[in-house]
């Protein structure tokens, strides 16, 4: 699995933090994404898929390769 | 469970069929909408699309290719115009549609003024083609009247100021944004606009658009005055879509009333911002217009629409920003009906400022401006775990060494003020 932030479209809401922890992070300064690992473990699949879902600004994109 | 269909293609309802793909479901999945453009995302609208910052095509809020992997019929442009419970058909403006589950995700439109069609120049802020044709407005030196100071009101006008465009804004009640934030947050934010420049007129509620045949040309309050206008913005709340489940036997009110379920009847669900439902973690029946409750609620009704019997509360804490000048709020929690608001860091005057919402003896909600991802997360954790008022009095030390750690410590050590004793009744 490849993820991708779209860090111009982050609003800062902090949902992939609180779903995916290992895989997402927020910067102190602004709260803006912070991608920790871009092709994370299988067992972090399923908590990444749905920070894709429900992450406001669409900025995360999950790609399967 | 083979047929599912959802109305409404925007947020709530393409997060319902993303998790119903997500979650194995491989029958057949239809998604109605009414507008014609794929589905995308509306913060931006208030924010940057009318900057610039982002284009139409950055706000759609999928690619076509992860449409096409969601192997959905999906039917835009179609408006769904009433529904048969007894022999599950979804009627559209093009022909009926045979369900299994429904799930309702038809959101909310603008609430209108008389005036307001029928000449050019006057905005609502609800979808992309309303977004794209306001910015055409926004042109400096001219004259934008804002009737309404809520979020998108806001939000426009700040946006507005920073290209150089002259801002009236007109709202009826006293203090702007008080029954969303309370008084004192309130009167905060009407200071931030009249620092960059608006002219906010409160206790102004505007009776009609005026228009020269052709072109607005101003506002009449009700009071008889004119405040005229090269552009007019109406940001006066909105209304949910619910009127063509009317006669459905579907329980309406403000908005389509569900259980804590999100379930409006048996194997009918709601998402969004049209739904009204009952969240046991504040005990109340909410309808919330917030993007991030959209998606959640989306994920959650997809859950208990594959497994009624296993069926889970959907018990958020509701979240949602908004950025104004140089300050992003972050709320977090149930603001309304709040018994007591106190400022527990910062300075409700200044960028940065954290306050704490009491309801009864419970921590219900915070509203923070520019607060650090850290900060945010110890409130909320608290909001979700039903923090004691007392820990919240007791500074912030107290509320941290509660949650273990990840509260209120971090908000820089500041005493704890409580500036808002909000106890008269009847002011919100
Ligand atoms: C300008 C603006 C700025 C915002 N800013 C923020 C923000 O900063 N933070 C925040 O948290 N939230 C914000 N929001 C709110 C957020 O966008 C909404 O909560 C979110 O869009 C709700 O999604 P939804 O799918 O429930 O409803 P909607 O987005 O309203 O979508 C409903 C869809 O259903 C369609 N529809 C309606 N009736 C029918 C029918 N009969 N048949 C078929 N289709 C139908 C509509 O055309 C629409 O496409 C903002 C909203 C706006 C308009
Ligand atoms: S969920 Fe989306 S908007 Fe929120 S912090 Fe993560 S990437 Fe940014």
């Amino acid at each position: 699995m490849q993820v991708e932030v779209d860090v111009p479209k982050c609003v800062a809401s902090g949902q992939c933090v609180l779903i995916a922890p290992d895989v997402f992070d927020q910067r102190d300064e602004d709260g803006i994404v912070v991608l920790l690992d871009d092709s994370p473990p299988v067992e972090q699949y399923a908590a990444v898929r749905e920070s894709a879902l429900v992450c406001p600004a669409a900025a995360i994109t999950v790609s399967e390769r | 469970m083979n047929r599912v269909v959802v109305v409404g293609a925007s947020a709530g309802g393409l997060a319902t069929a993303e998790s119903l793909r997500r979650l194995g479901f491989s029958g057949d999945l239809t998604l109605v909408g009414a507008e014609a453009s794929p589905p995308y995302d509306r913060p931006p609208l208030s924010k940057q699309i009318l900057t610039g910052e982002l284009t139409a095509a950055q706000v759609e809020l999928r690619s076509a290719e992860q449409l096409d992997e969601l192997a959905l019929d999906l039917r835009l442009g179609v408006e769904a115009t009433g529904v048969d419970l007894a022999t599950r058909r979804l009627s559209t403006t093009k022909g009926a549609i045979g369900y299994d589950a429904l799930v309702v995700a038809t959101g909310v439109r603008p609430r209108s003024l008389p005036g307001a069609t029928g000449a050019s120049g006057v905005h609502f802020v609800r979808t992309l083609d309303d977004a794209l044709g306001l910015k055409e407005s926004l042109q400096p030196g001219q004259r934008l009247v804002v009737v309404g100071a809520g979020f998108i009101g806001a939000e426009t006008a700040a946006v507005a100021r920073s290209l150089g465009v002259e801002v009236t804004m007109l709202e009826p009640e006293p203090v702007p944004l008080a029954r969303a934030l309370g008084e004192q947050v309130g009167l905060a934010f009407g200071a931030l606009h009249r620092e960059h420049g608006v002219d906010l007129r409160t206790e102004v509620a505007v009776r009609e658009i005026l228009n020269d045949g052709s072109r607005v040309t101003g506002v009449r309050t009700a009071e008889g005055g004119v405040v005229p206008a090269d552009a007019v913005v109406v940001g006066i709340g909105s209304v949910p879509n619910v009127e063509w489940l009317q006669g459905s036997g579907l329980s309406l009110g403000d908005g389509l009333l569900c259980d804590e379920f999100s379930r409006a009847a048996p194997d009918v669900y709601g998402v969004g911002d049209v739904a009204r439902w009952t969240n046991p973690l504040f005990g109340v029946s909410m309808r919330i217009e917030h993007r991030t409750n959209a998606a959640e609620q989306g994920l959650a009704v997809a859950r208990n629409l594959l497994e009624p019997g296993a069926g889970k509360p959907f018990a958020p804490v509701p979240y949602f920003w908004s950025d104004q000048y140089d300050r992003k709020l972050q709320a977090y929690g149930y603001l309304r009906d709040h018994d007591e608001i106190a400022v527990v860091a910062g300075d409700l005057r200044s960028p940065s400022f954290v306050a704490a919402y009491r309801k009864g003896e419970v921590l219900t909600g915070v509203v923070a401006g520019n607060a650090g991802p850290k900060v945010l997360r110890g409130w909320r954790a608290a909001i979700a775990r039903q923090q004691p008022w007392r820990d919240v009095e007791a500074g912030p030390g107290q509320l941290d060494a509660r949650s273990g750690g990840a509260g209120a410590a971090r908000t820089g050590g500041a005493q704890l003020r409580t500036v808002d004793r909000m106890q008269r009744p009847g002011v919100f």
